[in-house]
């Protein structure tokens, strides 16, 4: 009988095996950790280098004059004459503007007179009528305007159009690159923060550099106002029910499951809900933020639910056993005492139920919040019916647009978006730590 | 009175109530609190109930009745005879339209109020002068059903408006009459709001019944259109807005699944390993740090991981391992939607299976590392297949989690239905065609519209299933160890 010799002060092959498949075994589980944040960060990095540009916005600033001639043919100031004008009347006046300028600096160009116009947005021959019919008197003046640059002079400002990508694009030239530096020289041309993104509503696929947030801010803003006036009345009722007054029987228990099996239905079987329920059968208007709210109300019931019955549950039962033993009801036990113990645990809980209402899409896509609405919706509880947008529809929206100027608003939406979400997290984690008792 | 301003008043008479009845309590115990068998506000409140619940529920009553029994009336005045079903309502929303049209007309004060009802001639110009555009040419006997209907609607809603507040009233006399020293009205004010609380519960039952209700509604639509067998088993999906489309589910399922397949893929071995780390070798530094940072993975919203997967994991596959491969010149495919989405679950798999493996006793570790197993042996041998059911269950969650995600394949998998077996190829999925046709222009009698709601049927019978197999596994596992 030979057995191999073996010393305590030696490892053997076989627990050196078994002790490498350890480590690797560790390795394989910080790999994963590490894979998980690889992706939270290449997530978060895509989506914020594609999107800072749209907190940015590039502004072009002319003097422009206004002759009487071609905006009030009557000489009188009569809006009804002045009103004929469309913006194809101002539009020449605005590049007559920018080739002055262009003089003015004694830049020779070979570029046409329209070329010269498509530096400046779209959207700006609608301002300078809203301007002018605002204000009659400036007729027959020069005044100075700043206007929005078109969205690939935005990209190239940007970084995102190169004078090489221009040879490829249609919509925009080399020359008038050169002539786009020209102006930044002077000081005609300026990139700064910019605050429309988050005032100006919508615009067509034409101008990305005029699309903003505003409308679907708003909306977005209606819908949580109706999910946390609807929501955390019935979850919170609801939750005092089951935890402290249900008898246990089947009726309950069906509750309870339908509850836990609600929190699991995808998000767009309660689209086709709002569809056929509220739209078509109580025939609320389509894109209304009341039936967006109503929706987003009923999936984020069983978020408050369950974290409403879990803050009932943490309250000690000695606290109500006090309260009856002094001679309180049943339900003042409940509404003096149990419920405002457990009001951080309720709030956090829909703080965070909100959170994920604000960021879901898919539900408002079928109840026709993607149609395209420039209109500001009216205040409250009337606009709660006028058609609206919402942030993460917005961006869906947007991603669907040709020009590329979208992709990058698409991506500062998301931004907005994250941000919001961002502050109502940290208010629930602050909320939960600043109450939060132990017993 | 509009339904919003009786609803004020309703409030207003209760308050009323509320002090006349807190008033009346005190005054019949002498101003003694110490005399009467409630608190003084129960009183109040008593009163105010009686005023406000019966008004209320006339009022809910009287808003489904009156449009109800309107149309009938109405439909009275039409032509009767040559009307089949499908004409008769497109008549009744003419009527519908122009009544609401008149109704603009006299807000915005081009027609009078009292000449809006006897108004006749050439409406549409009218009305279009006024600003409101109606669509058809109007025929006289719809101008006429419209009057009626207007004429109906304002007698109905001035009764309404007398019938409810004459019940407030009645409620708030009757709720007086019965206070006394001696009146419980703690009791009854409880029963009211235990009643609430009930109602509260119950509107999870409601949604969940509205859900299926409403799908198995029009999907018997869709299967009256459409034969049943068809949907199931044909392997075509071509919808078709002029007829003669084909609508087989497999196509669409086969995305799906291919796509969740690859998700799991993804996210079980990342989520499972990470969850072993966590519960099982980090420290609880590093666990206070790691796991709210995968769990900000579960917080991020689909879109985000819809315009991630557009933006930046879609032209990388295609740049970098689709074309270099020759597989295919798609952004969007089953890869670029299956990886995205096999991220957005790490954290699904992740938690749950932390809870889970920490619910296992610690002494069964104990035992294992006592007989001289290394930390590693004992997971793979001890604990992982103790918690193995609750693992599982967590994997069907994400699975069904899988199923039914919708922006991340609308953005990255696209549009075309195909079964075939190339990841870098673009598919498509249940909930993208769900999606699909019934945004835009939708006509509820078209089969191609219908299908959606057959499409949503299956696939919330798809999840509901993997959830309850799911449920049933963990709760089992956990009562197993407690």
């Amino acid at each position: 009988m030979s057995r191999p010799k073996t010393s305590l002060y030696t490892t053997s092959a076989r627990t050196k095996k078994r002790n490498a498949a350890e480590r690797r075994f560790r390795a394989y589980g910080l790999f994963a950790v590490g894979l998980a944040m690889a992706a939270l960060a290449m997530l978060l990095t895509s989506i914020f280098s594609s999107g800072s540009g749209a907190f940015q916005q590039t502004y072009i600033t002319l003097d422009v004059e206004l002759p009487e001639a071609k905006l009030d043919k009557s000489g009188t100031r009569d809006m009804a004459v002045m009103k004929k004008v469309s913006t194809f009347g101002y539009a020449p006046l605005i590049t007559k503007a920018l080739m002055a300028k262009l003089e003015e600096m004694g830049i020779e160009t070979p570029l046409k007179k329209k070329q010269i116009g498509a530096l400046v947005s779209k959207a700006a021959p609608a301002k300078l009528r809203d301007f002018v019919l605002a204000n009659p008197d400036v007729i027959g003046t020069t005044q100075r305007f700043e206007f929005l640059a078109s969205g690939r002079i935005d990209g190239y400002m940007k970084g995102r159009v190169t004078h090489e990508s221009a040879e490829r694009d249609g919509k925009i030239s080399p020359e008038q690159l050169d002539l786009v530096d020209a102006l930044v020289a002077d000081g005609a041309i300026v990139k700064r923060f910019n605050w429309a993104f988050f005032t100006s509503p919508d615009a067509s696929g034409q101008r990305p550099e005029s699309a903003g947030l505003g409308v679907a801010i708003l909306g977005s803003l209606y819908m949580m106002l109706v999910v946390l006036v609807l929501a955390l009345p019935i979850g919170v009722g609801a939750s005092i029910y089951l935890e402290e007054f249900a008898p246990k029987n089947r009726w309950t228990d069906i509750i309870e499951v339908n509850i836990s099996n609600l929190a699991a239905v995808p998000s767009i079987v309660f689209g086709i809900l709002g569809l056929t329920i509220f739209i078509n059968f109580a025939g609320l208007p389509q894109s209304a933020p009341i039936v967006g709210g109503l929706v987003l109300t009923l999936m984020t019931l069983p978020t408050i639910v369950i974290s409403t019955r879990a803050a009932l549950k943490a309250v000690p039962p000695s606290i109500r056993e006090a309260a009856l033993g002094i001679g309180a009801s049943k339900m003042q036990t409940v509404f003096h005492h149990v419920l405002p113990l457990a009001a951080p645990g309720i709030l956090t809980g829909t703080i965070i139920g909100m959170a994920r209402a604000l960021g879901e899409t898919a539900p408002l896509l079928l109840i026709g919040m993607v149609a395209f609405v420039k209109e500001f919706p009216a205040a409250p509880l009337e606009g709660l019916f006028d058609p609206a947008s919402a942030l993460p529809v917005q961006v869906y929206n947007w991603t669907q647009r040709a020009d590329p100027g979208f992709v990058e608003r698409a991506s500062g939406a998301i931004i907005t978006l994250l941000l919001f979400l961002v502050i109502m997290n940290v208010a629930a984690v602050l909320l939960r730590r600043r109450f939060e008792r132990r017993w | 009175m509009s339904a919003f301003s009786i609803l004020i008043l309703l409030f207003a008479l209760a308050a009323i109530g509320y002090v006349l009845g807190r008033g009346r309590a005190m005054k019949s115990a002498g101003g003694s609190i110490r005399a009467l068998h409630s608190l003084p506000h129960y009183y109040g409140w008593n009163v105010a109930l009686f005023t406000l619940v019966p008004a209320l529920a006339l009022l809910a009553l009287w808003l489904v009745v009156q449009p109800a029994w309107i149309d009938a009336q109405v439909a009275k005045t039409l032509p009767q005879g040559a009307l089949d079903d499908g004409a008769y309502s497109l008549m009744i929303s003419d009527v519908r339209r122009l009544a609401d049209g008149l109704d603009r007309a006299v807000a915005k004060g081009a027609i009078a109020p009292d000449v809006a009802n006897s108004i006749s001639g050439d409406i549409r110009a009218q009305l279009g002068a006024a600003g409101v555009a109606l669509g058809a040419e109007v025929k006289p006997e719809v101008l006429i059903a419209a009057q009626e209907m207007r004429r109906l609607g304002q007698v109905g809603d001035m009764w309404r408006s007398v019938a409810v507040v004459a019940l407030a009233v009645l409620g708030l006399l009757f709720g007086l009459r019965m206070i006394n020293r001696d009146f419980r009205a703690r009791n009854t004010v409880e029963r009211a709001v235990l009643a609430l609380l009930i109602g509260a519960a119950l509107i999870a039952i409601l949604t969940t019944l509205g859900i299926v209700l409403s799908m198995l509604f029009e999907t018997r639509h869709f299967f009256a259109q459409y034969p049943a067998f068809d949907f199931f088993f044909s392997t075509k999906w071509a919808p078709n807005f002029r007829g003669g489309s084909d609508l087989g589910i497999l196509p669409l399922l086969w995305g799906t699944l291919y796509i969740s397949f690859i998700a799991l893929l993804v996210a079980v071995p990342i989520g499972l390993f990470a969850a072993i780390y966590m519960s099982e070798y980090a420290g609880p530094k590093a666990r206070t740090f790691i796991k709210p940072l995968i769990e900000v993975l579960a917080g991020i919203p689909t879109i985000v991981y819809g315009l991630f997967a557009l933006l930046t994991v879609g032209p990388l596959l295609r740049d970098y391992f689709a074309q270099p491969m020759g597989l295919g010149e798609s952004a969007s495919s089953v890869m670029t939607a299956g990886l995205v989405m096999g991220v957005m679950l790490i954290p699904f798999v992740s938690s749950l299976s932390d809870d889970i493996i920490n619910a296992v006793p610690q002494a069964m570790r104990d035992g294992s590392l006592a007989l001289g197993s290394t930390h590693s042996e004992t997971i793979r041998k001890v604990v992982l297949p103790a918690a193995l059911p609750g693992v599982v269950g967590a994997i069907l969650l994400a699975a069904s989690r899988a199923i039914g995600e919708t922006m991340i394949v609308v953005m990255g998998a696209g549009a075309a239905a195909k079964m075939d077996l190339n990841p870098f190829e673009a598919m498509t999925t249940v909930t993208v065609k769900i999606v699909s046709q019934l945004t835009g222009d939708t006509d509820f009698a078209a089969p191609e519209t219908l299908v959606a709601f057959a499409l949503g049927l299956t696939l919330f019978v798809i999840t509901l299933g993997l959830n309850v197999v799911a449920l049933v596994i963990v709760r089992k596992y956990r009562e197993q160890y407690e």
